[in-house]
Protein backbone atom coordinates (compact mmCIF):
# COMPACT_ATOMS: atom_id res chain seq x y z
CA UNK A 1 0.00 0.00 0.00
CA UNK A 2 1.51 3.32 -0.77
CA UNK A 3 -0.91 6.01 0.68
CA UNK A 4 -1.36 9.07 -0.99
CA UNK A 5 -0.49 12.66 1.17
CA UNK A 6 -2.89 15.75 0.89
CA UNK A 7 -2.78 18.58 2.29
CA UNK A 8 -5.31 21.45 2.61
CA UNK A 9 -4.43 24.82 3.47
CA UNK A 10 -6.06 28.18 2.05
CA UNK A 11 -3.72 30.85 3.44
CA UNK A 12 -6.79 32.64 5.07
CA UNK A 13 -8.62 31.25 8.27
CA UNK A 14 -12.00 30.49 8.27
CA UNK A 15 -12.75 29.44 5.14
CA UNK A 16 -13.35 25.84 6.04
CA UNK A 17 -10.37 23.81 6.22
CA UNK A 18 -10.96 21.55 8.79
CA UNK A 19 -14.38 20.90 7.69
CA UNK A 20 -12.93 19.96 4.53
CA UNK A 21 -10.63 17.61 6.06
CA UNK A 22 -13.25 16.22 8.40
CA UNK A 23 -15.66 15.66 5.77
CA UNK A 24 -13.60 14.19 2.70
CA UNK A 25 -11.94 11.90 5.62
CA UNK A 26 -15.13 10.38 6.08
CA UNK A 27 -16.25 10.38 2.55
CA UNK A 28 -13.10 8.50 1.90
CA UNK A 29 -13.15 5.76 4.70
CA UNK A 30 -17.11 5.10 3.82
CA UNK A 31 -15.32 4.11 0.41
CA UNK A 32 -13.57 1.15 2.73
CA UNK A 33 -10.23 3.13 2.44
CA UNK A 34 -8.04 3.39 4.97
CA UNK A 35 -7.56 7.15 5.93
CA UNK A 36 -5.68 8.62 8.45
CA UNK A 37 -6.20 12.77 9.09
CA UNK A 38 -3.42 14.88 10.75
CA UNK A 39 -3.98 18.67 12.57
CA UNK A 40 -1.42 20.22 11.88
CA UNK A 41 -3.14 22.96 13.36
CA UNK A 42 -0.81 22.64 16.79
CA UNK A 43 -1.42 25.16 19.50
CA UNK A 44 -5.19 25.73 17.81
CA UNK A 45 -6.29 21.97 17.45
CA UNK A 46 -9.98 21.72 16.32
CA UNK A 47 -10.14 18.59 13.87
CA UNK A 48 -10.43 16.52 17.00
CA UNK A 49 -13.99 17.92 17.86
CA UNK A 50 -15.23 18.19 14.64
CA UNK A 51 -14.74 14.60 13.97
CA UNK A 52 -16.13 14.26 17.52
CA UNK A 53 -13.25 12.15 18.91
CA UNK A 54 -11.65 14.83 21.53
CA UNK A 55 -12.47 12.48 24.59
CA UNK A 56 -10.14 10.14 23.13
CA UNK A 57 -6.81 12.08 23.10
CA UNK A 58 -3.84 10.41 24.74
CA UNK A 59 -1.09 10.59 22.76
CA UNK A 60 -0.58 14.01 20.39
CA UNK A 61 1.84 14.39 16.87
CA UNK A 62 4.62 16.24 19.00
CA UNK A 63 4.45 12.98 21.25
CA UNK A 64 5.14 10.84 17.99
CA UNK A 65 7.80 13.31 16.87
CA UNK A 66 9.71 13.83 19.75
CA UNK A 67 9.50 9.82 20.44
CA UNK A 68 7.10 9.52 23.72
CA UNK A 69 4.81 6.98 21.84
CA UNK A 70 4.95 4.94 18.55
CA UNK A 71 2.71 6.41 15.82
CA UNK A 72 0.10 3.86 15.94
CA UNK A 73 -0.36 4.71 19.86
CA UNK A 74 -1.40 8.34 18.92
CA UNK A 75 -4.40 7.01 16.08
CA UNK A 76 -7.70 7.62 17.14
CA UNK A 77 -9.76 5.43 15.82
CA UNK A 78 -12.80 6.58 14.64
CA UNK A 79 -16.15 5.77 16.35
CA UNK A 80 -18.08 5.44 13.37
CA UNK A 81 -15.69 4.48 10.81
CA UNK A 82 -13.20 1.72 11.55
CA UNK A 83 -10.63 2.61 8.40
CA UNK A 84 -10.59 5.96 9.57
CA UNK A 85 -8.08 7.55 12.30
CA UNK A 86 -6.99 10.84 13.47
CA UNK A 87 -3.56 12.50 14.66
CA UNK A 88 -4.29 15.25 16.93
CA UNK A 89 -2.40 17.90 17.45
CA UNK A 90 -0.69 19.45 20.47
CA UNK A 91 -3.01 21.64 22.51
CA UNK A 92 -0.17 22.84 24.52
CA UNK A 93 2.41 23.32 22.48
CA UNK A 94 3.35 25.53 19.32
CA UNK A 95 4.28 25.02 15.41
CA UNK A 96 8.07 24.93 15.83
CA UNK A 97 7.61 21.77 18.02
CA UNK A 98 7.19 20.08 14.55
CA UNK A 99 9.89 20.70 11.76
CA UNK A 100 9.17 20.18 7.83
CA UNK A 101 11.40 17.10 7.88
CA UNK A 102 9.58 15.43 10.81
CA UNK A 103 6.38 15.35 8.63
CA UNK A 104 8.40 13.96 5.93
CA UNK A 105 9.22 11.36 8.26
CA UNK A 106 5.46 10.77 9.81
CA UNK A 107 4.05 10.52 6.46
CA UNK A 108 6.30 7.98 4.76
CA UNK A 109 5.94 5.66 8.07
CA UNK A 110 2.37 6.15 7.24
CA UNK A 111 2.12 5.64 3.75
CA UNK A 112 2.67 2.29 4.25
CA UNK A 113 -0.04 1.38 6.16
CA UNK A 114 -2.93 3.49 4.88
CA UNK A 115 -4.33 4.64 1.64
CA UNK A 116 -4.68 8.25 2.22
CA UNK A 117 -3.16 10.77 5.03
CA UNK A 118 -5.32 13.83 4.83
CA UNK A 119 -3.32 16.62 6.78
CA UNK A 120 -5.15 19.73 7.94
CA UNK A 121 -2.81 22.84 7.78
CA UNK A 122 -2.99 26.09 9.91
CA UNK A 123 -4.23 29.76 8.69
CA UNK A 124 -1.21 31.45 7.73
CA UNK A 125 1.64 30.92 5.33
CA UNK A 126 4.45 30.72 8.04
CA UNK A 127 6.01 27.21 10.14
CA UNK A 128 2.40 25.60 10.81
CA UNK A 129 1.83 26.22 6.53
CA UNK A 130 5.61 24.49 5.44
CA UNK A 131 5.57 21.53 8.39
CA UNK A 132 1.59 20.63 6.66
CA UNK A 133 2.79 21.12 2.85
CA UNK A 134 6.21 19.73 2.60
CA UNK A 135 4.95 15.91 2.87
CA UNK A 136 2.28 16.81 0.21
CA UNK A 137 1.83 14.66 -3.09
CA UNK A 138 -1.00 16.32 -3.70
CA UNK A 139 -2.51 20.05 -2.23
CA UNK A 140 -6.40 20.89 -2.00
CA UNK A 141 -6.86 24.56 -1.89
CA UNK A 142 -10.21 25.56 0.21
CA UNK A 143 -11.33 29.55 -0.45
CA UNK A 144 -14.57 31.36 -0.03
CA UNK A 145 -16.40 33.14 -2.68
CA UNK A 146 -14.63 36.48 -1.32
CA UNK A 147 -12.63 38.72 -2.75
CA UNK A 148 -10.08 38.38 0.49
CA UNK A 149 -10.05 35.12 0.88
CA UNK A 150 -8.93 34.57 -3.49
CA UNK A 151 -6.24 36.57 -2.46
CA UNK A 152 -4.68 34.70 -0.25
CA UNK A 153 -5.77 31.50 -1.99
CA UNK A 154 -3.66 33.19 -4.83
CA UNK A 155 -0.43 33.65 -2.45
CA UNK A 156 -0.56 30.13 -1.26
CA UNK A 157 -0.60 29.00 -4.95
CA UNK A 158 2.54 31.31 -5.60
CA UNK A 159 4.07 29.90 -2.70
CA UNK A 160 3.17 26.51 -3.57
CA UNK A 161 4.85 27.12 -7.57
CA UNK A 162 7.68 28.83 -5.96
CA UNK A 163 8.34 25.56 -3.84
CA UNK A 164 8.25 23.24 -7.28
CA UNK A 165 5.23 21.42 -5.27
CA UNK A 166 2.33 19.78 -7.64
CA UNK A 167 0.02 22.01 -9.06
CA UNK A 168 -3.25 22.07 -6.72
CA UNK A 169 -6.73 21.90 -6.95
CA UNK A 170 -9.46 24.35 -5.44
CA UNK A 171 -12.17 23.89 -3.10
CA UNK A 172 -14.88 26.64 -4.01
CA UNK A 173 -16.31 26.52 0.24
CA UNK A 174 -19.83 28.55 1.17
CA UNK A 175 -20.76 29.06 -2.36
CA UNK A 176 -24.54 31.03 -1.90
CA UNK A 177 -26.43 30.40 -5.52
CA UNK A 178 -28.87 33.22 -4.67
CA UNK A 179 -26.24 35.77 -4.13
CA UNK A 180 -24.50 34.80 -6.83
CA UNK A 181 -27.54 35.03 -9.07
CA UNK A 182 -27.89 38.69 -7.60
CA UNK A 183 -24.74 39.55 -8.34
CA UNK A 184 -23.95 39.99 -4.80
CA UNK A 185 -20.92 37.09 -4.56
CA UNK A 186 -18.21 36.60 -6.66
CA UNK A 187 -19.00 33.34 -9.11
CA UNK A 188 -16.98 30.02 -9.88
CA UNK A 189 -16.06 31.89 -13.25
CA UNK A 190 -15.20 34.98 -11.14
CA UNK A 191 -12.77 33.18 -8.61
CA UNK A 192 -11.73 30.56 -11.53
CA UNK A 193 -10.94 33.74 -13.88
CA UNK A 194 -7.83 34.96 -10.94
CA UNK A 195 -6.72 31.76 -9.79
CA UNK A 196 -6.68 29.31 -13.09
CA UNK A 197 -6.44 26.31 -11.38
CA UNK A 198 -8.36 22.97 -11.06
CA UNK A 199 -11.44 23.10 -9.56
CA UNK A 200 -11.86 20.14 -7.52
CA UNK A 201 -14.92 20.64 -6.05
CA UNK A 202 -17.46 23.40 -5.21
CA UNK A 203 -19.61 23.07 -2.14
CA UNK A 204 -22.59 25.45 -1.49
CA UNK A 205 -23.45 27.29 1.85
CA UNK A 206 -25.30 25.21 4.17
CA UNK A 207 -25.89 25.82 8.20
CA UNK A 208 -26.15 21.88 8.74
CA UNK A 209 -22.16 22.68 8.44
CA UNK A 210 -22.31 24.14 11.49
CA UNK A 211 -25.09 22.14 13.42
CA UNK A 212 -22.73 19.00 12.32
CA UNK A 213 -19.43 20.57 14.15
CA UNK A 214 -20.94 21.53 16.93
CA UNK A 215 -22.28 17.62 17.29
CA UNK A 216 -19.06 16.27 15.99
CA UNK A 217 -20.07 14.20 13.12
CA UNK A 218 -19.31 15.40 9.61
CA UNK A 219 -22.12 16.08 7.43
CA UNK A 220 -20.57 13.67 4.54
CA UNK A 221 -21.93 10.98 6.92
CA UNK A 222 -26.02 11.64 6.07
CA UNK A 223 -26.81 11.29 2.58
CA UNK A 224 -29.38 14.56 2.16
CA UNK A 225 -27.66 18.07 2.46
CA UNK A 226 -26.20 18.83 -0.41
CA UNK A 227 -22.56 20.48 1.13
CA UNK A 228 -22.53 16.85 2.33
CA UNK A 229 -23.19 15.32 -1.30
CA UNK A 230 -20.79 17.96 -2.45
CA UNK A 231 -17.67 16.82 -0.28
CA UNK A 232 -18.57 12.77 -1.15
CA UNK A 233 -17.89 14.33 -4.51
CA UNK A 234 -14.46 15.50 -3.80
CA UNK A 235 -13.84 12.38 -2.12
CA UNK A 236 -14.58 10.00 -5.38
CA UNK A 237 -12.52 12.85 -8.06
CA UNK A 238 -9.36 12.49 -5.76
CA UNK A 239 -10.65 9.00 -6.74
CA UNK A 240 -9.78 9.52 -9.77
CA UNK A 241 -13.77 9.61 -10.52
CA UNK A 242 -14.90 11.75 -12.86
CA UNK A 243 -18.21 13.37 -11.23
CA UNK A 244 -20.50 15.95 -12.28
CA UNK A 245 -20.79 19.13 -10.49
CA UNK A 246 -23.75 19.42 -8.07
CA UNK A 247 -26.87 21.57 -9.92
CA UNK A 248 -27.10 23.98 -7.96
CA UNK A 249 -30.46 24.78 -8.84
CA UNK A 250 -29.71 27.78 -11.14
CA UNK A 251 -29.33 27.08 -15.01
CA UNK A 252 -26.48 29.62 -15.62
CA UNK A 253 -24.34 28.36 -13.02
CA UNK A 254 -25.06 24.62 -14.34
CA UNK A 255 -23.64 26.21 -17.57
CA UNK A 256 -21.03 27.86 -15.89
CA UNK A 257 -19.89 24.68 -13.61
CA UNK A 258 -20.32 21.97 -16.83
CA UNK A 259 -17.82 24.46 -18.91
CA UNK A 260 -15.61 24.36 -15.58
CA UNK A 261 -15.24 20.59 -15.32
CA UNK A 262 -14.74 20.61 -19.33
CA UNK A 263 -11.81 22.69 -18.70
CA UNK A 264 -9.30 20.99 -16.82
CA UNK B 1 38.95 26.15 1.71
CA UNK B 2 39.27 26.44 5.85
CA UNK B 3 36.07 27.11 6.96
CA UNK B 4 35.99 30.09 8.51
CA UNK B 5 36.87 32.06 5.15
CA UNK B 6 34.25 30.50 3.76
CA UNK B 7 31.68 32.16 6.28
CA UNK B 8 31.99 35.42 7.31
CA UNK B 9 29.75 37.19 9.41
CA UNK B 10 28.53 40.55 9.66
CA UNK B 11 25.95 42.44 12.20
CA UNK B 12 23.68 44.89 10.18
CA UNK B 13 20.64 47.21 10.63
CA UNK B 14 17.72 44.54 9.98
CA UNK B 15 19.85 41.48 11.60
CA UNK B 16 22.95 39.14 10.58
CA UNK B 17 24.78 39.21 7.41
CA UNK B 18 26.09 35.83 6.39
CA UNK B 19 28.52 36.26 3.32
CA UNK B 20 29.39 32.26 2.17
CA UNK B 21 32.47 32.16 -0.32
CA UNK B 22 33.06 30.48 -3.40
CA UNK B 23 32.93 26.48 -3.03
CA UNK B 24 30.34 23.83 -4.01
CA UNK B 25 27.01 25.15 -2.58
CA UNK B 26 26.77 21.39 -0.85
CA UNK B 27 29.95 22.84 1.10
CA UNK B 28 29.31 26.28 1.50
CA UNK B 29 26.06 25.14 3.16
CA UNK B 30 27.51 22.58 5.47
CA UNK B 31 30.05 25.42 6.64
CA UNK B 32 27.28 27.80 7.30
CA UNK B 33 25.35 25.11 9.24
CA UNK B 34 28.56 23.62 11.06
CA UNK B 35 29.05 27.15 12.04
CA UNK B 36 26.37 27.97 13.45
CA UNK B 37 25.88 24.79 15.34
CA UNK B 38 29.36 26.22 17.01
CA UNK B 39 27.77 28.77 18.49
CA UNK B 40 24.12 27.94 18.37
CA UNK B 41 22.98 30.78 21.24
CA UNK B 42 24.79 33.55 19.32
CA UNK B 43 22.46 32.89 16.68
CA UNK B 44 19.35 31.96 18.31
CA UNK B 45 16.23 34.06 17.02
CA UNK B 46 18.43 35.68 14.53
CA UNK B 47 16.83 37.40 11.71
CA UNK B 48 19.48 36.37 8.78
CA UNK B 49 20.47 37.92 5.58
CA UNK B 50 22.72 35.55 3.52
CA UNK B 51 24.79 37.10 0.06
CA UNK B 52 25.37 33.41 -2.04
CA UNK B 53 27.54 35.53 -4.73
CA UNK B 54 27.09 34.18 -7.93
CA UNK B 55 25.62 30.72 -6.88
CA UNK B 56 22.87 29.86 -9.17
CA UNK B 57 20.12 28.29 -6.40
CA UNK B 58 16.76 26.74 -7.51
CA UNK B 59 14.06 26.44 -5.09
CA UNK B 60 15.19 23.15 -3.70
CA UNK B 61 17.94 24.55 -2.11
CA UNK B 62 16.92 27.70 -0.84
CA UNK B 63 14.05 26.06 0.67
CA UNK B 64 15.90 23.29 1.83
CA UNK B 65 18.35 25.73 3.44
CA UNK B 66 15.53 28.19 5.40
CA UNK B 67 13.63 24.86 6.91
CA UNK B 68 17.17 23.60 7.92
CA UNK B 69 17.95 27.51 9.66
CA UNK B 70 13.97 27.42 10.91
CA UNK B 71 14.84 24.57 12.98
CA UNK B 72 17.58 25.81 14.75
CA UNK B 73 15.57 29.00 15.29
CA UNK B 74 17.25 31.31 12.47
CA UNK B 75 14.74 33.35 10.30
CA UNK B 76 16.10 33.97 6.55
CA UNK B 77 14.28 36.86 5.63
CA UNK B 78 17.08 37.90 2.57
CA UNK B 79 19.06 36.43 -0.01
CA UNK B 80 21.74 38.54 -1.88
CA UNK B 81 23.38 37.10 -5.14
CA UNK B 82 24.72 37.97 -8.38
CA UNK B 83 23.33 35.35 -10.17
CA UNK B 84 19.82 36.20 -11.53
CA UNK B 85 18.75 32.82 -11.13
CA UNK B 86 19.11 32.93 -7.45
CA UNK B 87 17.41 36.53 -7.29
CA UNK B 88 14.19 35.32 -8.91
CA UNK B 89 14.40 31.99 -6.88
CA UNK B 90 14.69 34.19 -3.80
CA UNK B 91 11.73 37.03 -5.24
CA UNK B 92 9.55 33.81 -5.30
CA UNK B 93 10.06 32.70 -2.11
CA UNK B 94 9.01 35.81 -0.62
CA UNK B 95 12.80 36.59 0.69
CA UNK B 96 14.04 40.18 0.12
CA UNK B 97 16.65 40.59 -2.11
CA UNK B 98 17.98 44.17 -1.29
CA UNK B 99 19.23 44.93 1.86
CA UNK B 100 18.26 48.31 2.27
CA UNK B 101 15.18 49.63 0.71
CA UNK B 102 14.52 53.26 0.65
CA UNK B 103 11.26 54.72 0.72
CA UNK B 104 10.22 55.65 -2.75
CA UNK B 105 10.67 59.44 -2.22
CA UNK B 106 14.44 58.77 -1.03
CA UNK B 107 14.56 56.83 -3.77
CA UNK B 108 14.41 59.03 -6.69
CA UNK B 109 16.13 61.62 -5.05
CA UNK B 110 19.02 60.18 -4.04
CA UNK B 111 18.88 58.26 -7.13
CA UNK B 112 18.78 61.28 -9.32
CA UNK B 113 21.44 63.53 -7.27
CA UNK B 114 23.90 60.82 -6.09
CA UNK B 115 24.11 58.46 -8.93
CA UNK B 116 23.95 60.64 -11.69
CA UNK B 117 21.01 59.27 -13.29
CA UNK B 118 19.27 62.02 -15.13
CA UNK B 119 16.25 61.40 -15.59
CA UNK B 120 15.59 62.51 -19.26
CA UNK B 121 18.37 60.52 -20.81
CA UNK B 122 16.42 57.60 -21.49
CA UNK B 123 16.74 54.51 -21.47
CA UNK B 124 20.90 53.66 -20.28
CA UNK B 125 20.32 49.81 -19.65
CA UNK B 126 18.23 48.04 -22.52
CA UNK B 127 18.82 44.69 -21.30
CA UNK B 128 14.96 43.01 -20.24
CA UNK B 129 13.71 40.55 -17.86
CA UNK B 130 11.42 38.07 -19.70
CA UNK B 131 8.68 36.26 -17.27
CA UNK B 132 6.69 33.50 -18.63
CA UNK B 133 3.89 33.18 -15.89
CA UNK B 134 1.31 34.68 -13.73
CA UNK B 135 2.59 36.68 -10.90
CA UNK B 136 0.48 35.75 -8.21
CA UNK B 137 0.10 37.56 -5.50
CA UNK B 138 2.90 38.02 -2.76
CA UNK B 139 5.24 37.63 -5.86
CA UNK B 140 7.91 40.66 -5.58
CA UNK B 141 10.12 41.41 -8.85
CA UNK B 142 12.31 43.87 -8.75
CA UNK B 143 14.57 45.04 -12.12
CA UNK B 144 16.81 47.52 -13.12
CA UNK B 145 15.93 46.90 -16.99
CA UNK B 146 12.69 46.18 -18.36
CA UNK B 147 10.57 43.94 -17.42
CA UNK B 148 8.36 41.76 -20.63
CA UNK B 149 5.40 39.67 -18.36
CA UNK B 150 3.58 37.30 -20.58
CA UNK B 151 1.10 36.39 -18.27
CA UNK B 152 -1.20 37.86 -15.98
CA UNK B 153 -0.33 40.19 -13.15
CA UNK B 154 -2.55 39.53 -9.76
CA UNK B 155 -3.58 41.82 -7.37
CA UNK B 156 -0.88 41.58 -4.68
CA UNK B 157 1.58 41.03 -6.97
CA UNK B 158 4.51 43.87 -7.26
CA UNK B 159 6.65 44.45 -10.52
CA UNK B 160 9.54 47.22 -9.91
CA UNK B 161 11.63 47.91 -12.97
CA UNK B 162 14.10 50.90 -13.84
CA UNK B 163 12.66 50.84 -17.41
CA UNK B 164 9.18 50.21 -18.91
CA UNK B 165 7.28 47.30 -18.33
CA UNK B 166 5.07 45.30 -20.76
CA UNK B 167 2.27 42.95 -19.92
CA UNK B 168 0.95 40.67 -22.21
CA UNK B 169 -1.96 39.53 -20.45
CA UNK B 170 -4.31 41.23 -17.38
CA UNK B 171 -2.35 43.84 -15.32
CA UNK B 172 -3.92 43.83 -11.50
CA UNK B 173 -1.14 44.16 -9.42
CA UNK B 174 1.30 46.92 -8.75
CA UNK B 175 3.42 48.58 -11.34
CA UNK B 176 6.55 50.99 -10.86
CA UNK B 177 8.20 51.99 -14.04
CA UNK B 178 11.37 53.60 -14.30
CA UNK B 179 12.06 53.86 -10.99
CA UNK B 180 15.05 54.91 -10.62
CA UNK B 181 13.65 58.13 -12.24
CA UNK B 182 13.35 57.51 -15.82
CA UNK B 183 10.21 59.48 -16.85
CA UNK B 184 10.46 58.18 -20.54
CA UNK B 185 9.19 54.51 -19.28
CA UNK B 186 5.81 53.34 -19.94
CA UNK B 187 3.32 50.40 -19.10
CA UNK B 188 1.85 48.69 -21.48
CA UNK B 189 -0.80 45.83 -20.45
CA UNK B 190 -3.74 43.90 -22.20
CA UNK B 191 -5.84 44.26 -19.93
CA UNK B 192 -5.11 47.55 -18.15
CA UNK B 193 -6.35 47.44 -14.39
CA UNK B 194 -4.03 48.04 -11.79
CA UNK B 195 -4.29 48.39 -8.13
CA UNK B 196 -1.43 51.26 -8.22
CA UNK B 197 1.04 52.45 -11.00
CA UNK B 198 3.95 54.19 -10.73
CA UNK B 199 6.37 55.93 -13.34
CA UNK B 200 9.29 57.62 -12.32
CA UNK B 201 8.06 59.60 -9.03
CA UNK B 202 4.35 60.08 -9.94
CA UNK B 203 1.55 58.17 -8.69
CA UNK B 204 -1.80 57.34 -10.29
CA UNK B 205 -4.59 54.99 -9.13
CA UNK B 206 -6.65 54.15 -12.23
CA UNK B 207 -10.78 54.41 -11.90
CA UNK B 208 -12.94 50.96 -12.02
CA UNK B 209 -13.80 50.42 -15.65
CA UNK B 210 -16.17 48.22 -16.52
CA UNK B 211 -16.89 46.71 -20.60
CA UNK B 212 -14.39 45.00 -22.88
CA UNK B 213 -10.87 45.17 -22.00
CA UNK B 214 -8.68 46.71 -24.94
CA UNK B 215 -5.14 47.29 -24.77
CA UNK B 216 -3.34 50.43 -23.56
CA UNK B 217 0.00 52.14 -22.96
CA UNK B 218 0.37 54.43 -19.70
CA UNK B 219 3.14 57.24 -20.14
CA UNK B 220 3.96 60.27 -18.46
CA UNK B 221 2.75 63.54 -20.24
CA UNK B 222 2.92 67.35 -18.83
CA UNK B 223 3.68 65.81 -15.35
CA UNK B 224 0.84 63.42 -15.08
CA UNK B 225 -0.09 59.35 -15.92
CA UNK B 226 -2.59 58.61 -18.93
CA UNK B 227 -3.49 56.39 -20.37
CA UNK B 228 -4.44 55.75 -24.23
CA UNK B 229 -5.84 52.75 -26.00
CA UNK B 230 -3.73 51.11 -28.33
CA UNK B 231 -4.87 51.37 -31.95
CA UNK B 232 -3.58 49.60 -34.87
CA UNK B 233 -1.94 52.24 -37.56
Amino acid sequence: MTGTVVTITSGKGGVGKTTAVANIAVALASEGQKVVCIDGDIGLRNLDVIMGLENRIVYDIVDVVEGRCRTRQAMIRDKRLPELFLIPAAQTRDKNAVSPSDMVRLCDELRGEVDWILIDSPAGIERGFRNAVAPADRVLIVTNPEMSAVRDADRVIGLLEAEEKPAPSLIINRLNPSMVRRGDMLSVDDVYDLLRIDVIGIVPEDENVIVASNRGTPLALDGKSKAGQAFRNIARRLNGEQVPFIDLESQSLWDRLARLAGRK
Amino acid sequence: MAESSLVQIKGIRDGLLVSLGEAAWPVAQRALLERIESQPEFFKGARLSLDVGAQALRAADLTALRDELSERGITLWAVVSTSPVTENTAQLLGLATRLFKPSPQRQSLSRASDRNVSPAKGLDDETALWVSKTLRSGTRIEYDGHVVVFGDVNPGAEIIAGGSVIVWGRLRGFVHAGARGNRQAVVCALDLSPTQLRVADEIAIPPRRSGKPQPEVVRLKDGLLQAEPWQPS
